[in-house]
């Protein structure tokens, strides 16, 4: 299993560069290593805007919500997300925020 | 015409050097190894999705091998210490069970006719995708083993040895296989390749070598009822959130009822239908549809899945994943089922369901109750394709439909391998699609229908870490898009499958980005002219209509 060390801390990925542990491992320092990998600016309001209610909404589910429902929730049209985030709401968004990546047919 | 992104993959079977291999092949097949690198293999299962399979089969122990981290691309997978005879043993049980593996192991005379066939040998240029060689993988071993010929002449029969690299060469090659069948329809004594990819398959599971993007989605079907994992508030909800944006687009609520008593019809479909894009306007059009007819029937959060991805693993879980669907219909007390537009899936109801979960005595044949119809294709089955039953309402004159809402549209149609090979639902889409939209247009003969060519990427092989691979399988099927996209101005590629509705999308995005993937179902849902709905300015996914734009 891989693991990335960033600012003196260890996290468990998968090959994918998700947490394995998901929310348990997560910190803001994670945040921040994802921001760079990922090649994002500022962090800003809207950047944790879509962080928090993409953990709020796995909390209550277990899973990433439909893009659509990301879209709604937050009030970001899907070009503004994919502004915040370039690799996408699950490549990036769900990276930052802790999730799994979905699987099956999609 | 050119066509650069060809180019730069270096699509060209004679000359150029394989993905796999990275070489033209200069030695004889068995002295080629396969070498594992980043971008040509599937992800390993992790530990803790074998070991809750394992747990979730444990009347039929041994299945999945041991759980364990491993490495694909070291030369040490961590295998049993009696794989080999795991394995042999594992072949024997199968010979004796399976009439038909025994039969397709003995009777090839490697005449050839599928070799150019298969879209992974057209995509990759490596020979061991020939359908006749990747069936060979097995073969020599059966020979070695189990034939006299193979015993005492070696490889000068055609046989060889169970080695280490033999089964890295089965892990390869019989995941760069969709089981899609095309070159079945080619063989002059029908061999099924899928079968015995579905065999080496099974064969690798014993010894615990195996991919996450299919143990993960069968483990949560497990779980959960479906392969995302959406659990029955969340199935429930999104539906919910679907129906809004129904009602903001024609002005209708609708209100569907979940695990309903003594509804008339019980309705399963994959569940990516109702969580991504595109198929959540897919089953938009299932809920415009059924509402139209006025359907009695319900959602169920229990068998929440159409899909299987147990058939990708082995005969056991395939038929523990399938199970739900009767259970539930006996538990709703419903009189049959209609299932949704899925691919693999009908693989599993078609051929397999009623013997290997059946008999479902307690249901009825299903009769349309608007039509009056009876489908005797699903007497035994009692589950109808929706386009089964919606290509029957069409032919009864049961849907007001205004084709010109699909004007937008300019479409061709890909047969799934599953529905097109496996079942023969041939007509059906095409009659919908006749009905629906005014702009239908065919691609080459020899790339639709039982000779359709498949999406590169089904069978559990839809994963993102070998997008190279999956767009060169797909290759011969974006070629024929690509076709009718310049000739004809085709602007719409319609399929009745939620793999491909996700692998085409990404397919079509980078070989013909023109064209957008939907389901039939979606243009039905467009097409219907419902009582009491306002004027409608978008179609499903509130892309403007024509004559609507500004």
């Amino acid at each position: 299993m891989a693991t990335i060390d960033h600012n003196g801390k260890t996290y468990n990925v998968d090959e994918d560069g998700f947490l394995t542990k998901g929310m348990e491992e997560w910190d803001q320092g994670w945040v921040e290593y994802v921001k760079a990998s990922e090649g994002i600016g500022d962090l800003t309001d809207e950047h944790n805007k879509v962080i928090d209610t993409l953990q709020e909404y796995y909390k209550k589910n277990g899973i990433a919500p439909m893009v659509r429902i990301l879209s709604k929730t937050t009030g970001f049209p899907l070009k503004r997300i994919y502004e915040l985030f370039p690799s996408g709401p699950g490549k990036g968004a769900c990276k930052m925020a802790g999730l799994p990546k979905p699987t099956g047919c999609v | 015409m050119a066509n650069l992104k060809a180019d730069e993959l270096g699509v060209k079977v004679a000359s150029d050097p394989s993905l796999t291999t990275g070489a033209v092949p200069a030695k004889d097949w068995m002295d080629t190894p396969a070498v594992f690198e980043p971008g040509n293999y599937c992800y390993q299962g992790k530990s803790e999705k074998v070991e809750y399979i394992s747990d979730a089969l444990k009347n039929n122990p041994g299945l999945f091998g041991e759980p364990r981290d491993w490495d694909i691309e070291s030369e040490d997978w961590k295998l049993p210490e009696n794989w080999k005879e795991i394995i042999i043993n594992g072949i024997k049980e199968r010979l004796d069970k399976f009439r038909s593996f025994k039969i397709f192991m003995d009777c090839c005379v490697r005449c050839g006719a599928c070799a150019d066939k298969c879209h992974f040998f057209l995509g990759t240029g490596d020979p061991k995708n020939m359908p006749v060689l990747r069936a060979e993988l097995m073969r020599s071993i059966y020979r070695n083993e189990f034939t006299k010929a193979g015993k005492i002449l070696g490889r000068l029969a055609g046989a060889r040895e169970m080695t280490f690299a033999v089964l890295k060469e089965w892990f390869m090659y019989f995941y760069q296989c969709t089981e899609c069948r095309r070159c079945s329809v080619f063989c002059p004594y029908g061999i099924d390749t899928a079968e015995i990819t579905m065999m080496g398959r099974e064969l690798l599971h014993l010894v615990g070598v195996n991919t996450n993007w299919i143990l993960e989605p069968a483990s949560n079907s497990n779980r959960t009822g479906n392969h995302m994992g959406l659990q029955p508030h969340t199935l429930k909800e999104n539906v919910e959130y679907l129906c809004d944006d129904i009602e903001e687009i024609t002005g209708i609520r609708i209100t569907p009822t979940w695990n309903r008593k003594g509804a008339e019809v019980l309705f399963i479909t994959p569940s990516a239908d109702v969580f991504a894009e595109p198929g959540i306007y897919t089953a938009m059009g299932y809920l415009l549809l059924f509402e139209h007819i006025g359907l009695d029937y319900t959602w169920s959060t229990y068998a929440s899945e159409g899909g299987n991805f147990g058939l990708f693993t082995n005969n056991e879980l395939m038929k523990k994943l399938n199970a739900k669907m009767y259970a539930e219909a006996k538990r709703l007390g419903v009189k049959w089922i209609i299932g949704g537009e899925c691919g693999h899936m009908w693989r599993v109801l078609h051929q397999y369901m009623d013997t290997m979960n059946g008999p479902a005595d307690f249901l009825e044949v299903p009769k349309s109750p608007i039509t009056g119809t009876v489908f005797e294709n699903a007497a035994t089955t009692k589950m109808v394709h929706i386009s089964e039953f919606t290509a029957d309402l069409i032919k009864h004159g049961k849907l007001k439909l205004d084709p010109s809402r699909n004007d937008h549209r300019k479409v061709t149609f890909h047969d799934s391998c599953n529905t097109s090979r496996a079942m023969g639902m041939l007509e059906e889409p095409r009659e919908i699609l006749k009905a629906v939209v005014n702009n239908f247009q065919e691609m080459p003969e020899n790339t639709i229908r039982e000779t359709t060519f498949c999406c590169g990427s089904g069978t559990g092989l839809n994963t993102g870490e070998i997008m190279d691979l999956r767009m060169r399988a797909g290759l011969p099927r974006a070629n024929a898009v690509q076709y009718v996209h310049e000739k004809n101005d085709v602007n719409t590629l319609g399929c009745v499958c939620a793999i491909d509705r996700a692998t085409l999308s990404a397919l079509i995005d980078y070989w013909v980005p023109e064209v957008q993937v939907c389901g039939l179902s979606e243009l039905v849902g467009n097409a219907l002219v419902m009582d009491g709905e306002k004027e409608k300015e978008t179609g499903l996914r509130f892309e403007a209509l024509e004559g609507m734009e500004g």
